[in-house]
């Protein structure tokens, strides 16, 4: 698909309706996401909504292949529509799909009026500050140009091994850190032995014992 | 295949990459700080049986000071043959990043002996504690030696991810999942505001390394900042939100006081070196052109944290409630450090840092133990008459406390006095005053455990008196009294009969049995004790380091 949409753009380039054609895009893009997204709030069916993110991601894979960025495109496709969607539909299918959640019943009282409010007001301003002022600093991206001959992937693979380097390696304490504490709070406590014991004299008798031990500890 | 690709890859993209010259030196406690934590996780797992909580603690103590010889010889090599950027531009290798690795890794330090204690009494074996620890501590280092912002976003997220666990490592209290969730779920969001403050300023400068931007804005004027300022904007919140200032503290007292007590003592203390150290360098060194833009912001934070901090510890029946309001009351007065934005006022924050760190590690040993099994005894009531039970105890936190204080003759003193300082030497007199009102303010909720400590349990005629007084009568009338003797005589039935052994009045019958301090903890009290007392009296080689401990760029 990315490869497609980036040859359709090469060949708009060919015939001179470059802006046209990535005006077209960028509409239909647009539109697959905020209609995924806006699908991810109102389906009921929480299995329809992690769908309808794989669409909201998608569309934004198209979006980057727009910017002539085929790398993140492809990232953006295999990591997020493939991995992490699947992860999040492994999680909803264990906790039981059927059990849809009622949404009438509002836990915080005026949450969605406020939220309309705010998400409105938010965007109000956006488009007004996009319109009076302007933003951009001119600054060029130390990363290197977009319009150079060396492929997008080629790039990202020598900032990883140079300029990020350090970066890179130092993620890998993240990567320790998340088996160290997966393994730390899975793990239950010991539970507290309270099979029937066949001799409960016995018990009975150390319970005392180890009380006492203790006492003789605390002070 | 592979060969395939390879000719293609040399053929198209002929250029060799050539990967930047690694100056270990320069990363040296980093690397022993994660070396030792998968020498721990490796070494548990293949010696299961034999090792118990002790030889963790073992190991966790020797990486501590492996890390410390590491800092204090950095220290040396950087005072003999000057500060630098390393690896590619990603670390900078100067004073004030040594300072911090010797901070965090004295905090590893004292935190490990007083877990050990803490652990062993609460029966969670384990190493994870100690090597989340320390991965924790890693990350804090890591932000005080970052020199790009993505780095210090990784050393954010080491530093938090790890606490996270590490706050809900006591299964057995609900309080410790629910505080942990909070702290997640917070933080992630903070997280996700500070990530996009680094792209905002990546986008408006064109470099996320520290010292370009620097350059960048030193050499342009930029006329339409909104995308700059934006960013900056919410690298400060990221960064408001890690050093608890308000009003991006609403975690804090929660987290505080839900997380096992020893954790708590490592959050307040990494936590606020490592986020500080980084607003530090990215704001004073990499913004500094824009100083005129921050400084009324970081003011307002600030004067917010002080009143804010000082006036809700008041209130507070929970010690390390108390402590949390305490601790954003110290964040403001670090911020006086960072709005000042000079050399007098960096070197201020970081000599406030060094001193905070052992007088709240020394708090939170003595809450550990005070609290006794089940970490639950946090009460002012649980500190009646502690100083008569356990005099030395007593006199340690009644330290502690009047340093955090800003009692005269302890570093907490000349912490607050430098920062004030640095904030006079700007002229910002009104966030002067306020900061000393604060300090006056703040005196009091300290004093009040200080009171409750020495006065004595009482009998309980007394006990209603008080509760018949008005509330300002006194301090102690806070402590719920009616219940007090009533509940520990009922629960301690037993042990009541052992408090014959103090030596107390006849009146000792309702006396609370005393707390076991492990011997670890014990050194860890008085490592910190010692240091706030003798550096406050002869403050002078402190306050030379801190001031040594410069930015590369200023």
């Amino acid at each position: 698909m990315a490869a497609v949409m980036h040859g359709v753009l090469l060949a708009a380039t060919a015939t001179g309706h470059a802006s046209l054609v990535d005006w077209g895009t960028f509409v239909v893009a647009a539109a697959i996401v905020l209609s995924g997204a806006i699908g991810v709030v109102v389906a009921r069916n929480p299995v329809h909504s992690a769908l309808m993110l794989v669409m909201t991601l998608f569309g934004i894979a198209v979006l980057f292949v727009l910017q002539r960025d085929d790398f993140l495109a492809a990232v953006q496709v295999i990591v997020y529509a493939g991995a992490i969607v699947v992860l999040f539909l492994f999680v909803i299918m264990f906790l039981g799909v059927d059990r849809d959640e009622n949404i009438a019943t509002e836990p915080l009282r005026g949450q969605r009026p406020l939220a309309v409010a705010l998400v409105a007001l938010g965007v109000t301003g956006l488009l007004l500050l996009g319109e009076v002022s302007k933003w951009t600093t001119g600054a060029l991206s130390v990363a290197g140009s977009t319009d150079s001959s060396t492929s997008n992937v080629a790039q990202l693979g020598t900032s990883v091994y140079t300029t990020y380097l350090f970066p890179f390696e130092v993620t890998s304490a993240l990567l320790v850190i998340a088996v160290v504490g997966a393994v730390a709070l899975a793990r239950r406590p010991p539970a507290v032995v309270t099979a029937p014991d066949p001799d409960d004299e016995l018990v009975d008798e150390s319970a005392p014992a180890a009380a006492d031990a203790h006492q003789e500890v605390t002070p | 295949m592979s060969t395939l690709l390879f000719a293609a890859a040399s053929g198209a993209y002929g250029a060799k990459i050539h990967t930047p010259h690694i100056d270990y030196l320069s990363i040296l406690p980093i690397l022993i700080m994660m070396g030792g934590a998968v020498l721990l996780v490796t070494a548990s797992s293949l010696f299961r049986q034999v090792m118990g909580v002790g030889s963790a603690t073992f190991i966790t103590v020797g990486t501590a000071i492996a890390t410390l010889v590491a800092a204090l010889f950095q220290w040396d090599h950087v005072v003999t043959h000057g500060a630098k950027v390393t690896i590619a531009g990603s670390i900078a290798y100067d004073g004030f990043s040594v300072f911090i690795q010797i901070v965090v890794a004295i905090a590893m330090l004292l935190t490990a002996l007083i877990a050990d204690g803490y652990l062993k009494r609460e029966g969670i074996d384990g190493p994870e504690f100690h090597v989340l620890a320390m991965l924790s501590a890693s990350g804090a280092m890591l932000m005080g030696s970052a020199n790009d912002l993505i780095v210090i976003f990784l050393g954010l997220e080491i530093l938090s991810i790890a606490l996270y666990v590490l706050a809900a490592f006591n299964h057995k209290r609900a309080e410790s999942g629910e505080a942990a969730l909070k702290y997640f779920v917070l933080g992630a969001f903070s997280s996700a505001v500070f990530v996009y403050g680094i792209a905002l300023v990546y986008g408006a400068t064109g470099s996320s390394n520290l010292p370009q931007i620097a350059d960048y804005l030193s050499k342009n004027v930029v006329a339409s900042n909104g995308v700059l300022l934006a960013g900056l904007a919410l690298l400060l919140v990221g960064f408001g939100f890690k050093i608890a200032a308000v009003p991006f503290h609403m975690w804090s007292p929660d987290v505080y006081q839900g997380s096992p007590s020893p954790v708590t003592g490592l959050m307040a203390a990494i936590a606020k070196a490592g986020a500080f150290a980084a607003l530090l360098r990215v704001f004073v060194s990499s913004f500094g052109t824009l100083r005129a833009d921050w400084q009324p912001i970081v003011w307002g934070i600030a004067i917010l944290s002080l009143v804010v901090g000082a006036f809700a510890a008041l209130v507070q029946k929970d010690i390390k409630r108390m402590m949390a309001y305490s601790s954003i009351n110290h964040a403001g007065f670090i911020l006086l450090g960072v709005q000042a934005a000079t050399v007098r006022g960096v070197s201020a924050s970081l000599y406030y840092l060094f001193a905070y760190m052992f007088m709240v590690i020394g708090t939170f040993a003595v809450i550990t133990v005070v609290a006794r099994d089940g970490d639950s005894g946090h009460q002012l009531t649980d500190y009646r008459g502690l100083g008569k039970r356990q005099p030395l105890l007593a006199l340690a936190f009644a330290v502690l406390l009047l340093a955090q204080a800003g009692a005269p003759f302890t570093t907490g003193f000349l912490a607050k006095f430098t920062v004030v300082a640095a904030a006079v030497d700007i002229h910002s007199y009104a966030l002067a005053v306020i900061a000393m009102a604060s300090a006056a303010v703040a005196a009091f909720f300290y004093l009040r455990v200080v009171v409750a400590m020495y006065s004595p349990v009482g009998a309980v005629g007394d006990l209603s008196d008080l509760d018949a007084g008005e509330l300002d009568a006194g301090p102690i009338s806070v402590a719920s009294p009616a219940n007090a003797p009533v509940s520990v005589h009922g629960q301690n039935d037993a042990v009541a009969s052992l408090s014959v052994l103090t030596e107390g009045p006849p009146t000792s019958a309702v006396a609370d049995r005393m707390v076991r301090v492990p011997g670890l903890t014990t050194v860890a009290i008085g490592l910190s004790v010692g240091f706030t007392i003798v550096f406050g009296i002869i403050p002078g080689p402190i306050v030379d380091f801190a001031h040594q401990a410069t930015l590369l760029f200023t």
